[in-house]
């Protein structure tokens, strides 16, 4: 792995970020699996896909910033598409689900 | 030369697959359609932090296009099957 030359002011927080953003990831992803209800199932992804990805987002800026030592944001790009576009498809599927006779 | 930052990218890339797993298990038994298109919709953010995680692990550019690319056509993909579920069709005249 390239990953062993990233210098440690950079290595300690990104891996931190790290961590706490695939934990988070994983905690949104297993209450869609164990929540009962669809209503209450929408809540739980909604986790990994706003704080998770910011932060695995946030470790990718500072690692790709410390490799080519100067400041590299096109990670950002991510961050506000996906910002931008997850309430859409929220709004749309709680909508879809409201509207839709059930069984 | 310190071994920190590989071991997150392993521990980050565990965690987000079995994420993954869990939200095949809801795509492939859940009772409702919405609940697959939920699940759908969780699958792909999930490819995308996983693509975001080895492009961090090998310390490459590309995987960057790759996860725009995965986010894009997530998101499309999924916001034309809610349309769908929705309306009874993706593009109204």
């Amino acid at each position: 792995m390239n990953a062993m030359n990233v210098p440690l002011w950079a290595a300690l927080p990104a891996a931190a970020l790290l961590v706490v953003g695939g934990l988070l990831t994983l905690v949104g992803s297993l209450g869609l699996l164990r929540l009962h209800d669809f209503h209450a199932r929408i809540h739980a992804p909604t986790m990994g896909s706003t704080l998770g990805a910011g932060c695995i987002l946030l470790a990718s800026i500072l690692v790709s910033s410390a490799l080519a030592q100067r400041p590299v944001v096109h990670e950002l790009l991510i961050a506000v598409f996906v910002v931008l576009t997850s309430p859409v498809t929220a709004m749309l599927l709680m909508r879809a689900s409201l509207y839709r006779p059930r069984g | 030369m310190n071994y920190v930052l590989p071991w997150a990218v392993y521990f980050a890339l565990m965690c987000v697959s079995v994420a993954m797993g869990c939200a095949a298990i809801r795509l492939l038994r859940g009772p409702q359609a919405q609940d697959r298109v939920l699940a759908l919709d969780t699958l792909y953010i999930s490819g995308m932090l996983v693509v975001l995680t080895l492009g961090i692990g090998f310390g490459s550019g590309i995987y960057f296009d790759i996860a725009l690319l995965i986010a894009l056509f997530g998101f499309v993909g999924a916001t034309a099957m809610a349309k769908f579920l929705l309306r009874g069709e993706v593009i109204e005249p």
